[in-house]
């Protein structure tokens, strides 16, 4: 098989054997309407002024680039680590990126109402801001269990004016929660939109929310380029539905000097099976409209993930991974909670940046390939998010019991 | 074991509609079910709809989530419910599965159709795939000579319902409304419509499932219908008798009701 092309991977919404639109008929209709609209706003130029202005203006675009002299130094075996700072986005995370282009989207096709599913809650608040900014009704479906892990964000979504409804069943993480907002769609399409937070889901979906993440790619890139002057010898990100690693990687597909490493939540092990690593512990099925990698057991039900990370706590992973897993373009490893938390401490301390759990994911695994690259690498790691949300989750790990971490020792 | 196409043309000759009942295999454990299925059957049910339990099931309202829950809880998998085929399809009752795709992909695409055939089960209603998606299952559902039942909702385009009636055999799905499955108070008069317009598109029969749970929704349905699909009532009705011999009862009055409804259309 061919390697990607950054720009037309997509034959029908297809990733090679991936990807594709396994949904109930009723939505069809919509994912015809999302699509017909995507294309013909991808070539306004009004609609991408509008995009542009709101990610310079509104977000803080283009986000810096960091160098991390003091965790490469300690941690990553002297390699040269640069930082794409999207935590430092408004909401706090890469998630605002695809919102504000999918809550373009729904005012251009007239929906008065959106909705989202969400995780650690990043991809609720920035659809939440979104819908405040833009006028919209906006309801987020979060797993039970992630609104306890979560509930600063909870509060603030609420405060942002969006309806938050715990989901109790199933998991009660992420994927439960995507198939309420589902139900909900199919019940409420014709005057809502679904805001999906990651490059998975059915057909356009994968390669919308891509296009709108191409920004973090696009300017590191030139980041890189204007620092360096050559390009990075590895791209790194965390993956969970694979979003912030899609949209960096999707400016270096098409250099192959370039390596891409994505980082999985390995939970307690992928040899426990209380992880959330599809790539090591999954198999190709089909899952929320799109076939992909699975967390499944013999007979094609979906086993519960497992993560420290609610971010990363996810059976699938988005189509286009999939392919480029397959292919061999990228490669894909597990991180476990203990390796991910000691990458959060260690960038903590020399760094002076909390970053999101889920980012710790690929700041440990940016330790290992330092290591395994040598002190002249260049290595780009997409920090896709800031701690904020985790510090009472983190306080406990450490065992601070309520005192914040950077008193504790 | 009748064919569909046989069930369809007896029920058209006697001019009724045809009444398929639908329960998840393993609910409310596996004997439970066969049990309730067979009494369906007696009851005056013409077709069985057995459902493979998913973890996942994006078009089902809270009902079947709740039996589906309790079915996998208990272990329930794919080989259970083509056991539970056979044992209704020896009844003489048409009997399909209604499955979401992944199962069959993970089962394997030929073998579940060759083994659902080998059951005794005339064909697979699969809410999940589209035709654009169904190229092996076409050619696995013809070799194994079993029907493939496709959906068709209120939001399908007249060119959408061309694509999923022309790639259906057996009968066409209607989606009565937009939405998931479960009991409604009102069917709406969108079913009519999207059966008026599926109508002119296609000879094959068609079945109007979602919200039905009543004689009375029943024979509104088969006014227009040719068949009638009821699954969460039955799931409620087991769901809320305190005694399994209760349910079983309460399973039987509302099939009698219902298949009355389909004959006074």
């Amino acid at each position: 098989m061919a390697l990607a092309s950054s720009d037309s991977p997509e034959l029908a919404g297809h990733f090679g054997e991936y990807g594709g639109r396994f949904v109930p008929e009723a939505l069809t209709a919509a994912l015809d309407e999302l699509d017909a609209t995507f294309r013909s706003a991808l070539v306004d130029p009004a609609f991408r002024a509008e995009l542009d202005w709101l990610q310079a203006t509104y977000n803080g675009r283009p986000s810096p680039l960091s160098e991390a002299r003091r965790f490469s130094a300690q941690y990553c075996g002297g390699a040269r680590v640069l930082l794409k700072r999207e935590d430092l986005n408004h909401t706090g995370s890469h998630k605002i990126n695809n919102v504000l282009g999918q809550a373009l989207l729904a005012v251009r096709m007239g929906k008065k109402r959106v909705i989202a599913e969400t995780g650690a809650g990043q991809h609720g608040v920035a659809t939440a801001t979104a819908a405040a900014l833009m006028g919209l009704e906006c309801t987020v479906y979060m797993g039970e269990e992630d609104t306890r892990r979560q509930a600063l964000n909870v509060a603030r979504m609420q405060l942002l004016g969006a309806e938050v409804i715990p989901v109790t069943i199933g998991s009660r993480t992420l994927k439960d929660a995507i198939n309420e907002a589902m139900r909900d769609w199919v019940t409420s399409v014709d005057r809502t939109h679904y805001i999906l937070g990651t490059v998975t889901g059915p057909a356009p979906f994968p390669e919308i929310v891509k296009e709108f993440h191409r920004v973090i790619g696009s300017e590191a890139r030139v980041q890189v380029l204007e620092r360096v002057g050559r390009l990075p010898d590895a791209v790194a990100a965390c993956v969970g539905g694979g979003s912030n690693a899609m949209g960096i990687f999707s400016a270096f597909i098409d250099d192959p000097q370039v390596q891409l490493r994505g980082y999985e939540a390995g939970g307690d092990g992928v040899e426990t099976g209380r992880h959330a690593a599809r790539f090591s512990g999954g198999s190709p099925g089909v899952l929320h409209g799109a076939r992909t990698y699975v967390m499944q057991d013999q007979w094609g039900q979906t086993v519960p993930s497992h993560s420290i990370s609610a971010g990363l706590d996810y059976p699938g992973v988005g189509p286009e991974h999939a392919w480029l897993h397959d292919t061999g373009r990228a490669v894909y490893e597990p991180v476990n909670d203990d390796e991910a938390m000691a990458a959060f401490a260690a960038l903590c301390r020399t760094e002076g940046i909390i970053p999101a759990i889920e980012s710790a994911h690929g700041l440990a695994g940016v330790m290992r390939l330092g290591r395994e690259l040598g002190p002249e690498a260049v290595i780009l790691l997409n920090l896709s998010g800031r701690g904020d949300k985790d510090v009472e989750t983190a306080a406990r790990w450490f065992g601070l019991d309520g005192a914040s971490p950077e008193d504790g020792g | 074991m009748g064919s569909l196409q046989e069930m369809f043309d007896t029920a058209r000759a006697e001019n009724r509609a045809v009444l398929i009942g639908y329960l998840p295999a393993g609910f409310p454990d596996h004997e439970g079910c066969i049990d309730a299925l067979r009494v369906m059957v007696e009851s005056g049910v013409d077709v069985v709809e057995v459902g493979l339990p998913y973890s996942d099931p994006l078009m089902d309202g809270a009902t079947i989530q709740q039996a589906v829950d309790i079915a996998l809880s208990a272990g329930t998998a794919t080989p259970d419910v083509l056991s539970t085929v056979a044992a209704i399809a020896a009844t003489g009752a048409p009997t399909l599965v209604m499955s979401y795709w992944n199962p069959i992909e993970k089962y394997g695409v030929d073998a579940f159709a060759r083994d659902l055939a080998s059951a005794g089960g005339v064909g697979v209603i699969t809410p999940d795939l589209t035709p654009e998606e169904s190229g092996p299952w076409m050619r696995a559902t013809d070799s194994a000579g079993i029907d493939r039942v496709y959906l068709v909702a209120p939001s399908s385009s007249d060119e959408r319902i061309a694509v999923v009636a022309g790639a259906t055999t057996g009968f066409v799905y209607a989606a009565s409304t937009m939405g998931v499955t479960g009991t409604r108070t009102t069917v709406g008069s969108a079913a009519g419509e999207l059966v008026a317009r599926t109508r002119a598109l296609t000879d094959r029969p068609i079945a109007v499932g979602l919200g039905v749970s009543t004689g009375d929704q029943a024979a509104e349905v088969s006014a227009y219908a040719d068949g009638v699909i009821v699954g969460s009532a039955f799931v409620r009705a087991l769901l809320d008798a305190p005694s399994r011999g209760a349910g079983l009862d309460a399973v039987a009055a509302l099939a009698v009701s219902l298949a009355a409804g389909a004959r006074r259309r």
